[in-house]
């Protein structure tokens, strides 16, 4: 069945992100980065580049992935896997948009 | 057999003897007991430094050749300021002015030249100066600190150096020539011509086919009169026009003389026991004025003075070089045109070059280059052998990287290359890595191949070598040196867009997409900073900035560093600070545990590891103290070194700091299109470095020489001279308007140095400097701009501006685990 593992947490609206932007999200340890396309959809990622760990949520966001901010690594925002001939990938993290509500189901 | 060693006598102690001894004491040590009569009161010294002397790059201790202790160590006597005034080939003897005699077994003759003096009127008056030693830089020097007008006569290599130096201490310089053209013995006209521009665009006056009537003065020089007429006031007049071999103690002593002193291949004169090297002394019918041949003279003089020898001296050409900084010119050989003469000549205005080979036989026998010099050594090898050169004629001129046995192919010499030939050194890219990319995954596009492969995707100095090598796999298919789109989302270059946000008016970033016809909806993290850029720049006031088509660093007004943490650079204004300034800096190094703090390359202080949300807190507190952004993250102005200039250092001729922090007041807060940094020293030693800049000042007494186009990070690049300007508010107004022309017409990312190169050099000192009107203009527009621009933005983001991007949107607190 559909249901998430794990409750969903209301983390704010879309409009307290930028269009083309990211905020993060703190839970102890991991900051995740929440992503707003132009045409407003919402992805999260773990804010970690999986070249060198840079903090995906500073980088730049276009055509549904962001170029990190340190060594412009592309990653797909959907799967957060590197595009182009780069390797590795980025844990992504179920969200939800309910009107303008943003729900983030958050790791344990 | 033990023998006493012999009696040399030198007269004369320049660079022709001086060398010989080097060669004669390696060859026959202790078989000479070697005195010498200098009419110089001093050491062997580098007579061709004195210009660099002049120039104040170099001092005279820094040119000396043979010290007191090489003298003391060859047992050599030295009288200085002893000009020998008599030989007495009967009794072997040499007197001296000062009564001085030496009896020889040998005597060299090296009595060099003198300096033509012209016959006018005046001629002899205090304030008429010769270039030929160190006594003439020294009163040139005295001359210079009191500034005014000089006028050097005589338009060869010694007058324009000697010109050059005195610009460079301030003096406003005139140089009369009677020739129509510069160095003509050296250069063929276009080269004189583009030497001549050179030297107006430093200020210095140049006047040809100009012949000097009188020297005007009653107990001084107070001018030059011409003969058409005209009058030049000055304070200095330097005749530099020719020099004459000094002969006349030869020929009073009864030796064979002709234009020099006659000597046979051996260099030994009319009498066996008397020989004779450098300028003074006539070898197969030439004498010479450059050092090279002189040294060779000085080697077979030694080689004969040593024992029985069979050296002879051998005629060769030797190149020209003019050593003034920043101007390449080298000549050699013979130039003139002539019917059994061809040539091949390259020239690019643009970047000023001028290149000439002149073959007669499929031989060179001359060659001119101006602007890029590189090759003159290799013309002159090819010259010196006789090589024949047609099988590289159609690229001879390009140079000698240009040859690869045959006609040169850049693509069939990378074909050529191994697979394991390493192409990208940032990367460690190997040519067989980036062709079997290319093949595996059908790469057609430079882009591509760097994101497959990283190759030329760092520093890009191999870029051209990717391209050659795309073709040689790709063929047809590849069209390098086509213009480059910016980005993968259009097929324009930057100029065509930067031209189209104008022409048609596009005032947004969508707009900019959808008139232009952008292949992806939301551009890519390429082209918008450009487009955001090109936007602000050319609608001040009314486009807004739109933060997330920047740079991270750019976005929030400090450098992120590896860790993601950022780093706050305040600015300290020309490198100036206060103690207030410090103790502030220290209290918030303290109150935010900033795990680090560093001087950094351009005269501030960097507090390094600040967490992003601790920034507004950070900027808060500097900015009680006073402090603004430095900007160390932007494409803006970043720095402007200054050294301590007049109100401090001895040699300082203006408030080298004072004006730096003008113009760093008036400058900062603009965006360009690439970083900008600004420097000024206070006299040509040039301490705040700005001939590395991409905008240097160099105070001089005179005023400000204004350098432009410079770099020192991936390419090291020496400035180029924008021009002279005499008040503070001209260098402000000059770089202003140079910051406002690059503003509009830079691309994005690329340096001053870049868009000069492509723009040229002299369209940018015509439009910033020269043409008074359109310098205005762009000041204007810059002035205006700054309106929109000059506003703190860490000021902006302590009231409250973009807080989102110094918050967590949300936090969780973790509960303990049960
Ligand atoms: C802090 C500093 C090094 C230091 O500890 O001294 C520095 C640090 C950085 N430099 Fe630099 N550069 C610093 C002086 C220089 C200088 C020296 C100078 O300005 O006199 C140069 C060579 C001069 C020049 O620019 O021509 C220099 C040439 C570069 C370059 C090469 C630029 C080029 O066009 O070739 C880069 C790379 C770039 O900009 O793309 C660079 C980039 C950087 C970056 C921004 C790297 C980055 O993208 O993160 C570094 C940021 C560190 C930070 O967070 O502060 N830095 N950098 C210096 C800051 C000066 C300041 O007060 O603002
Ligand atoms: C400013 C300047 C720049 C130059 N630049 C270059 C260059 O870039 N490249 C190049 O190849 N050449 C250059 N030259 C030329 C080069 O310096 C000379 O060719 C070279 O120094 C000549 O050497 P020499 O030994 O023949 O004579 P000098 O070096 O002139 O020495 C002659 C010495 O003899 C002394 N003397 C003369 N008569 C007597 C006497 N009766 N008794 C005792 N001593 C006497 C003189 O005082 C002088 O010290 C330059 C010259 C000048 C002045
Ligand atoms: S040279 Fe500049 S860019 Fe390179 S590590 Fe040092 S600060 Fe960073
Ligand atoms: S850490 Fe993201 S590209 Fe290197």
């Amino acid at each position: 069945m559909n249901a998430p593992i794990r409750p969903w947490t209301l983390i704010g609206t879309i409009d307290d992100i930028p269009a083309q932007g990211a905020r993060c999200v703190k839970m102890g340890g991991m900051t995740i980065a929440v992503f707003r396309t132009a045409d407003d959809r919402v992805f999260a990622l773990e804010d970690k580049c999986p070249h060198k760990h840079g903090p995906l949520s500073q980088g730049i966001v276009h055509d549904g992935c962001v170029t990190c901010p340190l060594h412009n690594w592309v990653i797909s925002l959907e799967t957060g896997t590197a595009q182009g001939a780069d390797e590795g990938r980025t844990e992504t993290f179920p969200i939800r948009l309910e009107g303008r509500a943003i729900y983030l189901s958050l790791p344990r | 057999m033990t023998s006493k060693p012999e009696r040399l006598v030198i007269v004369g102690n320049g660079m022709a003897p001086g060398r010989m001894l080097e060669h004669l004491f390696e060859a026959a040590p202790g078989a000479f007991e070697v005195t010498i009569f200098n009419a110089e009161p001093r050491v062997n010294y580098d007579r061709i430094m004195l210009s660099p002397v002049l120039s104040g790059e170099k001092n005279y201790d820094d040119i000396i050749i043979h010290g007191d202790d090489w003298y003391a160590r060859h047992g050599v006597t030295l009288h200085r300021g002893q000009k020998v005034v008599a030989i007495d080939r009967a009794t072997r003897t040499v007197t001296s002015e000062g009564g001085v005699t030496a009896e020889y077994d040998k005597l060299v003759i090296a009595t060099g030249s003198n300096p033509f003096i012209i016959p006018v009127p005046g001629n002899m008056l205090p304030g008429v100066l010769a270039y030929r030693d160190l006594d003439d830089v020294d009163q040139m020097l005295a001359a210079t600190r009191a500034g005014g007008r000089a006028v050097v006569i005589g338009g060869g290599l010694l007058g324009l150096e000697a010109a050059a130096g005195l610009k460079a201490q301030g003096m406003e310089v005139t140089v009369v020539h009677l020739m129509p053209t510069l160095m003509e013995r050296q250069l063929d006209p276009a080269a004189g011509y583009l030497l001549q521009k050179a030297l107006e665009d430093r200020g210095i006056e140049v006047r040809c086919g100009a012949n000097t009537k009188a020297i005007l003065g009653h107990d001084r020089v107070t001018g030059v009169e011409l003969a058409d007429g005209s009058v030049l006031d000055c304070s200095l007049v330097v005749m530099a026009v020719g020099i004459r071999p000094n002969v006349a103690l030869a020929q009073a002593a009864g030796l064979e003389v002709g234009r020099g002193i006659v000597v046979d291949a051996g260099m030994r004169t009319s009498d066996p026991n008397i020989w004779s090297v450098g300028e003074c002394a006539e070898v197969g019918g030439q004498v010479y004025g450059l050092v090279a041949p002189l040294y060779e003279m000085a080697r077979v003089a030694a080689g004969h003075l040593a024992g029985p020898s069979d050296a002879a001296f051998r005629h060769s050409e030797t190149p020209t070089k003019l050593k003034v900084t920043g101007i390449n010119l080298y000549s050699v050989g013979d130039f003139a045109e002539g019917p059994d003469r061809e040539e091949i000549v390259l020239r690019d205005a643009r970047r000023g070059l001028y290149k000439r080979v002149i073959l007669r036989d499929d031989r060179i026998i001359g060659a001119v280059l101006y602007g890029e010099t590189d090759d003159g050594g290799w013309f002159n090898e090819l010259m010196k052998k006789g090589e024949d050169i047609s099988d590289m004629r159609d690229t001879l001129i390009f140079g000698q990287a240009h040859q690869g046995g045959g006609s040169f192919d850049p693509v069939a010499a990378v074909a050529a290359l191994p697979d394991d030939a390493e192409i990208c050194g940032c990367n460690g890219i190997c040519k067989g890595q980036i062709t079997g990319a290319i093949k595996d995954r059908g790469l057609t596009t430079l882009d591509e191949v760097r994101a497959h492969t990283k190759a030329s995707a760092s520093c890009g100095t191999c870029t051209g070598l990717v391209e050659n090598l795309m073709a040689a796999v790709l063929g047809d298919a590849f069209a390098a040196g086509a213009v480059k789109p910016m980005c993968g989302c259009t097929t324009l270059p930057h100029g065509d867009v930067r031209r189209l946000i104008k022409a048609k008016e596009l005032k947004t970033i969508p707009a900019v997409m959808q008139e232009l016809e952008w292949s992806t909806s939301g551009g890519c993290a390429k082209c918008r900073p450009a487009l955001n850029y090109y936007l602000l720049s050319d609608w001040p006031g009314e486009y807004v900035d739109d933060g997330q088509s920047r740079y991270i660093n750019e976005r929030v007004h400090a450098n992120i560093q590896k860790d993601g943490t950022y780093s706050v650079v305040p600015r300290m204004w020309g490198g100036m600070t206060t103690a207030d300034e410090l103790r502030a800096i220290a209290d918030v190094t303290d109150k935010y545990a900033i795990p680090a703090v560093k001087v950094t390359g351009g005269q501030r202080i960097d507090l390094l590891g600040v967490r992003k949300e601790d920034l507004p807190g950070v900027w808060e507190d500097l900015g009680k103290a006073g402090f603004v952004s430095g900007h160390a993250y932007s494409k803006g102005l970043r720095t402007v070194k200054t050294c301590v200039g007049s109100t401090w250092c001895r040699f300082g001729t203006q408030d080298s700091t004072g004006l730096g922090i003008k113009l760093e007041k008036f400058l900062w807060g603009s965006w360009t299109p690439a970083k900008v940094k600004f420097a000024v020293s206070g006299c040509p030693r040039n301490c705040a470095e700005a001939t590395c800049k991409d905008v240097g000042v160099i105070c001089v007494d005179s005023g400000y020489e204004i350098h432009f186009a410079g770099a020192a990070g991936l390419e090291i690049k020496g400035t180029a001279v924008l021009g002279h300007v005499k008040t503070e508010e001209e260098v402000i107004e000059v770089s202003a308007a140079l910051m406002q022309m690059y503003r509009e017409q830079g691309f994005y990312l690329e340096r001053i140095y870049k868009w000069a190169d492509r723009v040229g050099h002299d369209e940018v000192r015509r439009q910033v400097l020269h043409d008074v009107e359109s310098r205005k203009r762009w000041f204007d527009r810059f002035v205006h701009s700054q309106k929109f621009a000059q506003v703190d933005p860490w000021s902006e983001r302590v009231s409250g501006k973009d807080k989102h991007e110094f918050k967590p949107m949300f936090e969780t607190v973790l509960e303990p685990a049960e």
